[in-house]
């Protein structure tokens, strides 16, 4: 057997119509089948982690058969996984690749870092404003506080 | 809404100074000297305000109330949370909810940062921000607004000097954020630990507005000033106590330290004050604390009236 075969058919099983969310940093994969709300379609997902990647070391792969994503719903990863790529596959080819572009506003996602915020004290969902997206810097529009990157803590 | 700007007239209510323009400012002011001449009058009449204050402030809540009663409203509200239903575990948006059917407009404190804006997004009355932990009290921005323009006859260019807690003082930041379209020239006086903080310094610097700082609160500095603003510099602001113990004296204003002062200096502070004015201070005929308290009658009768449409 071909040894590029045999490579392909363990990292990728081909898909043949969906979408592939590929180079997720392997600490992040969790998180974003999370925030792509996953768990809750009936589409056949195939997830894989700490797969080898000569960029990254380790990388996670999402595979969505016949679901194709609004970048709108895909931009949600970008605070992540800035650096994953997404491949729509129609008929086993990729017939058009995407970037993720972090939006100006988004809701959830993030925790305000400052515990006396409403956001940390009522049942709601945050929302923020991007002030810089480099370096990181997002508006709480609620408590006025700016949130750094290093600040950053998942909902 | 997604950002922080919104347009004024669909946007009646008023939680942060950075809701408002320069002319929308400088509109409030117009009609808070319309009031200070004729402040009885029944603009109000048949309006209910509700003052919601989840956390008690006797000075704000007194004054909100005698500018509604004088123009004609009626106020319902809680003055401490203790005696409101959010001790029973209700959320602030079943509060605000249920309120808004009974009143016309909201005059809110809150313990929590951010907690007015919240209550822009679950009702459609105007709701009118008293103080959000230590995010915004923009109705206090506006009346030291209204004591500058009347005491000095007028906002541009003018030297004023704030003194204290630069760092956590949200009345200083709230009113540089005011004062950054009137082409000001800033001293900033505060210890090490205590400094204007650098977001501040650079929306200075975005608006061409010279700054100096210094941690030696000295006469030569007092006599260039034309608003000398005291902030209180409080110990559990200090992870330092020895440090605390060092500059506490160090920042306190003396009669005799205004012996070279200009004429038209006035000297401002947010109340209550503990030690950093001296009294003798007080019969000085420029300190003017005490009216500056009675303006916010006449602002915050200009700030109701203007979000409930009636001026």
């Amino acid at each position: 057997m071909d040894k590029k075969y045999v490579k392909k058919e363990m990292q990728v099983k081909a898909l043949e119509n969906g979408t592939v969310i590929d180079h997720i940093p392997a600490n992040k994969l969790f998180k974003v089948v999370e925030i792509l709300q996953l768990e809750q379609i009936s589409n056949e997902v195939t997830i894989g982690n700490n797969l080898a990647s000569k960029r990254m070391g380790t990388k996670g792969i999402i595979k969505v058969a016949n679901r194709f994503f609004e970048s709108k719903e895909i931009n949600r990863i970008a605070l992540i996984a800035p650096n994953a790529k997404i491949n729509i596959i129609r008929d086993y080819q990729v017939t058009e690749k995407r970037i993720i572009t972090l939006p100006d506003h988004f809701k959830g996602i993030v925790k305000c870092v400052n515990p006396k915020c409403i956001t940390n004290n009522e049942v709601m969902e945050p929302r923020y404003n991007v002030i810089s997206k480099s370096p990181l810097v997002l508006k709480c529009p609620y408590c006025e506080r700016e949130i750094r990157e290093e600040e950053l803590q998942l909902l | 809404m997604s950002g922080l700007k919104y347009d004024f007239m669909s946007y009646p209510s008023l939680v942060s100074i950075a809701d408002y323009s320069k002319e929308q400012m400088l509109h409030i002011l117009e009609l808070a000297a319309g009031f200070e001449s004729n402040p009885n009058q029944n603009i109000l009449q048949g309006k209910v305000a509700a003052t919601l204050f989840f956390e008690p402030s006797t000075r704000t809540r007194l004054s909100f109330e005698t500018a509604i009663n004088r123009l004609g409203g009626r106020v319902i509200g809680f003055s401490d949370a203790a005696t409101s239903s959010s001790t029973k575990g209700e959320t602030l948006r079943d509060t605000i909810k249920m309120v808004s059917n009974y009143a016309d407009i909201i005059i809110m404190r809150h313990f929590l940062e951010g907690a007015a804006r919240y209550a822009t997004e679950v009702t459609d009355i105007p709701i009118i921000n008293a103080g959000d932990g230590a995010n915004q009290h923009p109705t206090q921005t506006m009346l030291d607004l209204y004591s500058i323009q009347k005491t000095q006859g007028r906002l541009d260019n003018l030297k004023v000097v704030m003194v204290g807690d630069l760092k956590y003082g949200r009345t200083v930041h709230s009113l540089l954020m005011a004062l950054k379209y009137f082409s000001p020239v800033f001293y900033f006086i505060a210890p090490e630990e205590l400094l204007m903080p650098n977001e501040y310094k650079l929306i200075c610097r975005e608006n061409n507005i010279p700054y100096y700082e210094n941690s030696n609160f000295e006469p030569e500095i007092i006599e260039q000033a034309d608003i000398l603003y005291m902030t209180r510099i409080q110990r559990e602001r200090f992870t330092d106590l020895v440090e605390y113990e060092k500059v506490k004296n160090v920042y306190i204003l003396h009669n005799h330290m205004l012996d070279k002062s200009k004429n038209n200096l006035r000297i401002l502070h947010p109340l209550p004050r503990v030690n950093e004015i001296s009294q003798d201070v007080d019969d000085n005929p420029k300190a003017y604390y005490f009216e500056q308290a009675r303006n916010g009658l006449y602002v915050r009768q200009a700030i109701i009236s203007h979000a409930l449409g009636l001026v």
